[in-house]
């Protein structure tokens, strides 16, 4: 495989990573985000693999794997188990003004790009366009997270940002020291540990996992 | 030797502790470990003390005279803090407000928590670093909501999600400084030692490293409650049992500020300019300001003492920006001071909120007459917290005064505002709370006399005479940080 069909390969599968963000953002149900989070975890690992065969950075075949198992598998099942213990698994969430967030998101790529346009100058790597794209899918995230109202809906949103930091630790930079990125892995699992705590105890005490009911603590009451 | 066992202290208590789960000595093994933490601490600090700073584990700890007196205070705080919980967590589970699983949890995480912060300031790489700081967040959010009502519900919420955010902006700072290291010091784990990044930051890319700054400076500045990024902090200190508000508000915002001023060291490194340290100011005394005005709003008492925290970060943030040796001295000993009164202060509230068994402060009177400890010890915590004379916060805050008025005179008004609006809030809250005569639902109990005196004593004693060898440590770490 030469340079150049490799760089085509990975940059077609960050535009993939990217689009599975966007579906993200506007995905009603739950059953189905969790399935785009699981195609993600997937390009992300097959991508990181790629990067790795053409650098000849073999350590990146760690972080593939392990990106495959926590992200495509592990993760997802976690979730679809709680959604299916909680009841939720067909639940529907409303998502206001589909359009907008859609431009809203478009806007945070160009931002993306500008704000990297420094970097990508500076850079030698086959993967130079990749930083714009992790930031705009750490961005999108971020606007996921802003936008819906449902806890599981909120933490998917926050996995899709930490995709985007891995897709930019690995992707833009060959992949970061291995004990940074084993030591990411594990607080992400103990992430995932207390989000599914949280799960039920959002669900006991407020009788559903909308968090718009969460509206107590307000100033200078 | 000393580092490996104020490491591994922490962590083998908290294994023990969860498998003692809520036997009746549970608390004392909690204390028992924390001492054992800050006597390792001590030994630390000796040796960087006589033989300088230390690269150890393959370099994978690095201890200088920053990082060792912020080690020493954590381990210290978190002593007290063990003791201060002993009784006041006996007397929660009394009251029915925690179970037997939230004191099993209570007690590990704790540890663990202490674990964390300690990796965090002693870790050479800066990306083990953000790892340690996450995983302290992680570890405090469940303690948020241990009382399991919808309130504390929400807060820990709201602190995992926008912790969460803002740390991922930080690992995106981390991979930019990273990127940018790698091209300078070679691939692989060398590239993210702190100790190698400062040494070569004069080539390190300056366009890079202010970016990333930008996203060090939202991710750490997050955890360190900077305005605007504070939403979190008033809930998620108020809301969790009191011994986590005194740990949260005089630890752990110490150590995310520790990051963000490792950061900046770097970053100035490279740049040459005072691009680092005008953001920081920027943020600083936003935070002042909103804080001190948010202070007068206040009718929940731990509510009322976070933004006090938020205040009094913000002065560091500040006076950090401002940088110099004088603005650089006042704010490490600011946050020396800071976090033993702010500690002590959430200890009188802990057993003032007991007594009354409210947190409103409308509700808490006669302090001083139902129990002199904790009347005057909030009094007393007050009158320091404000920056009253002769407490050590009155040096500290003097010190970044005068740097301002040299440095930049333009914000001193700006500053001194904040001051006095903090001062007048205080005192005007927590005069009424420990005068008068003693209400009908005031009950008295039992309190723990020696972290609040310990702490109180020490503020008062750096105010009065700075020691000797206190003295040149903060000397040495203005010159690390130079």
């Amino acid at each position: 495989m030469d340079i150049q069909t490799t760089a085509q390969i990975i940059n077609f599968l960050a535009a993939m990573v990217l689009l599975t963000a966007f579906g993200m953002l506007v995905q009603r149900r739950i059953y189905g985000l969790i399935h785009l989070f699981a195609w993600q975890g997937l390009f992300l690992s097959v991508s990181t693999a790629i990067v790795g065969y053409a650098a000849g950075r073999h350590h990146l075949y760690i972080s593939s794997v392990l990106t495959l198992a926590l992200k495509v598998i592990l993760l997802p099942y976690i979730l679809n188990a709680l959604i299916h213990k909680l009841k939720i698994r067909k639940e529907i969430e409303t998502v206001v003004n589909v359009p907008l967030t859609m431009l809203i998101g478009i806007a945070l790529v160009i931002f993306s790009y500008s704000l990297t346009a420094p970097v990508r100058e500076m850079s030698t790597l086959v993967t130079r366009s990749i930083l714009a794209i992790a930031l705009a899918t750490v961005m999108i995230g971020l606007l996921m997270m802003i936008t819906r109202r449902h806890a599981v809906t909120q933490i998917i949103g926050f996995l899709a940002m930490e995709n985007g930091l891995f897709f930019a630790a690995t992707s833009a930079t060959y992949g970061m020291p291995l004990v940074v990125e084993l030591g990411v892995a594990i607080d992400v699992l103990i992430a995932a540990f207390i989000f599914g705590i949280f799960f039920f105890h959002i669900n006991t005490t407020f009788d559903s996992l909308d968090v718009e009911q969460m509206a107590r603590l307000k100033e200078g009451e | 030797m000393p580092l490996l066992i104020l490491l591994v202290v922490p962590l083998f208590a908290a294994v023990v502790l969860a498998f003692v789960g809520d036997r009746k000595y549970a608390p004392e093994i909690n204390i028992t470990g924390s001492a054992a933490t800050f006597l390792a601490g001590i030994a630390l600090a000796l040796d960087v003390y006589n033989n300088g700073p230390m690269l150890a584990g393959n370099k994978f700890f690095f201890v200088d005279a920053f990082n060792v007196y912020l080690a020493v205070l954590t381990s210290f705080v978190s002593m007290t803090t063990a003791i201060f919980s002993r009784r006041y967590m006996r007397r929660e589970r009394e009251h029915g407000r925690v179970g037997h699983w939230g004191m099993r949890f209570y007690h590990a995480m704790f540890q663990l928590f202490i674990f964390a912060m300690l990796l965090c300031l002693l870790t050479n790489n800066v990306g083990v670093l953000w790892i340690a700081m996450e995983l302290a967040t992680l570890s405090t959010v469940l303690l948020v909501s241990l009382y399991r009502t919808p309130t504390a519900i929400e807060a820990a919420w709201k602190y995992f999600i926008l912790c969460g955010v803002g740390i991922a902006q930080a690992l995106f700072g981390t991979v930019l400084l990273y990127f940018a290291a790698e091209k300078v010091l070679g691939e692989g784990g060398e590239a993210l030692l702190w100790t190698n990044l400062i040494q070569s930051s004069g080539k390190l890319e300056p366009t890079i490293l202010s970016l990333a700054f930008v996203f060090l400076m939202v991710g750490y500045g997050t955890k360190v409650g900077l305005v605007p990024l504070h939403n979190w902090l008033p809930d998620a200190h108020s809301e969790g049992p009191t011994p986590i508000s005194a740990v949260l508000s005089g630890l752990l915002l110490n150590v995310a500020l520790y990051a963000l001023v490792r950061c900046k060291a770097i970053v100035d490194g490279s740049t040459h300019t005072h691009y680092a340290g005008n953001i920081m100011m920027g943020f600083g005394i936003i935070s002042i300001l909103v804080a001190a005005f948010s202070l007068l709003r206040q009718k929940d008492i731990k509510r009322m003492f976070s933004y006090s925290s938020i205040e009094h970060m913000g002065i560091a943030t500040f006076a950090f920006g401002l940088g110099g040796p004088i603005a650089t001295y006042g704010a490490l000993l600011h946050m020396l001071v800071h976090s033993l009164a702010k500690s002590s202060i959430f200890f009188t509230v802990g057993h003032a909120s007991q007594m009354h068994r409210t947190q409103d402060m409308d509700k808490i009177k006669g302090l001083i007459r139902g129990n002199p400890l904790v009347g005057w010890g909030m009094m007393f915590g007050a009158m320091a917290i404000v920056g009253m004379p002769p407490f050590g916060i009155f040096t500290s805050e003097f010190l970044i005064l005068t740097a301002t008025i040299k440095d930049a005179p333009l914000m001193t008004p700006f500053l001194l505002l904040g001051l006095a609006i903090a001062f007048a809030a205080v005192f005007k809250k927590v005069q009424p709370m420990v005068a008068g005569e003693i209400p009908s639902y005031q009950k008295s109990m039992k309190v723990a006399h020696l972290p609040v005196l310990l702490h109180m004593a020490i503020v008062l004693a750096v105010g009065l005479y700075m020691p000797v060898f206190l003295n040149q440590w903060f000397h040495k770490a203005v010159q690390i940080l130079k």
